[in-house]
């Protein structure tokens, strides 16, 4: 898979943008979950993973092609996220229409055809439950955690995605783990 | 509790890392053995992990990818295309020979039997030949089908010529560019580069 990516840069480099288009293709469901995940709305994640996109294109020629393309692209989804945690305005969950449409997103985003109606809420109320409390986490710990758990990164990848020592990482997901056990042990 | 080993939390991270040496995992064997507590903490831990890792696959939009490709800046998409463009020429000329032949192209060249001139004024028309006559000044291109041009005053434009000749007098002058197209390959291109930058624009999205 690295291989096909690295092919679609070099294109993208000598001028075919189409190229880019086979990228965002490999890897827009991992960029956009790991938006959702750590912003919480589907509009607000759409945003980030969209712009994520575009400053990789606009940054390409500054990838450096022996590394690996995820990791770059990993980075720069992350840190708008974190910018985008940092700047949030404290009455943004006031919106209530804006949480009412998430929630029928979050439901629709359910991967669940074998279950039945009850089944498919319970499960919809317990993921909400979580992701409730992955966005209680200060962004530090979310960032490691969602990294780690969601989208199964090594603690060497999230060490090159966040630019911290690995013993930093595990810091991290250790505190991370502990908040969140707190938060879930009665479920 | 109080018998804890000080840093059997951290033994409990290492191992759910995966990344517990033998000795650490021996003191924390032997301690959970002992402490429902400790017991207990692991459990919780070990659960909130399998449920953090629970939650659903959820997927971008279907429409994705359309609206990053849509909202690429603009300049280097329009860089992209001519480069695309200039690298894939054949290409280029086929899929706009389709385009075209499709359009007015055949017919404009089919019956282009005919002489025809551009309609400007102070432009004089003598046997299949257009002139410029000598002290006039023509504002504007001028193309000629079928016939000759000559050119004895001055053209503030592009000079057009098709399946015919251009005569420029040594008082005669053009401003612009003179071109002559006497095949069919040269006249599609001709139609081409009038076409092409709407055509890469249409592409570029402006
Ligand atoms: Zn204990």
């Amino acid at each position: 898979m690295e291989e096909f990516v690295k092919s679609r840069i070099k294109q993208v480099l000598k001028g075919d943008h189409n190229a880019f288009g086979e990228i965002v293709e490999v890897y827009k469901d991992r960029i956009y979950q790991l938006c959702y995940r750590m912003l919480g709305n589907a509009h607000e994640a759409e945003d980030t993973s969209q712009e994520a996109f575009i400053r990789a294109y606009v940054n390409i020629d500054r990838f450096n092609i022996n590394r690996k393309f995820s990791t770059w692209l990993y980075r720069i989804a992350t840190n708008l996220c974190i910018d985008r945690i940092r700047k949030k305005k404290p009455d943004y969950f006031l919106d209530a229409e804006v949480k009412g449409t998430d929630g029928l997103n979050l439901y629709s985003q359910v991967q669940s055809k074998e279950m039945t109606p009850d089944e498919k809420v319970a499960k919809m109320e317990l993921q909400e439950l979580i992701q409730m409390e992955i966005l209680n986490l200060p962004e530090k710990y979310r960032s490691a955690i969602v990294l780690k758990y969601i989208e199964e990164l090594s603690l060497k990848e999230i060490s090159e995605v966040l630019d911290l020592p690995i013993g930093t990482v595990k810091t991290r997901i250790h505190r991370g783990r502990e908040v969140l056990r707190k938060q879930l042990r009665n479920i | 509790m109080n018998q804890c080993p000080v840093d059997i939390k951290e033994y409990m991270h290492e191992y759910l890392d995966g990344e517990i040496s033998p000795e650490h995992e021996q003191i924390l064997q032997d301690h959970l053995a002992i402490c429902s507590d400790c017991k207990q903490d692991l459990h919780e831990l070990e659960k909130t992990i399998a449920l953090v890792q629970s939650m659903s696959h959820i997927k971008a939009s279907d429409d994705f990818t359309l609206k990053v490709m849509q909202n690429l800046p603009r300049e280097k998409k329009r860089v992209g295309i001519k480069r695309w463009f200039s690298h894939h020429p054949f290409l280029t000329a086929a899929a706009i020979f389709l385009i075209l032949m499709s359009g007015s192209l055949f017919s404009s060249w089919g019956d282009a039997e005919q002489f025809s001139v551009t309609k400007v004024p102070n432009i004089v028309v003598e046997n299949n030949t257009a002139i410029v006559p000598e002290g006039e000044t023509v504002e504007g291109d001028i193309v000629v089908r079928n016939g000759d041009i000559r050119i004895e005053g001055k053209v503030d434009g592009n000079v057009t010529v098709v399946n015919g000749d251009k005569y420029l007098a040594s008082a005669g002058e053009v401003t612009g560019k003179v071109e002559e197209i006497n095949e069919i390959f040269s006249w599609l291109w001709y139609q081409i580069k009038n076409g092409v930058n709407s055509f890469i624009n249409l592409l570029a999205g402006s």
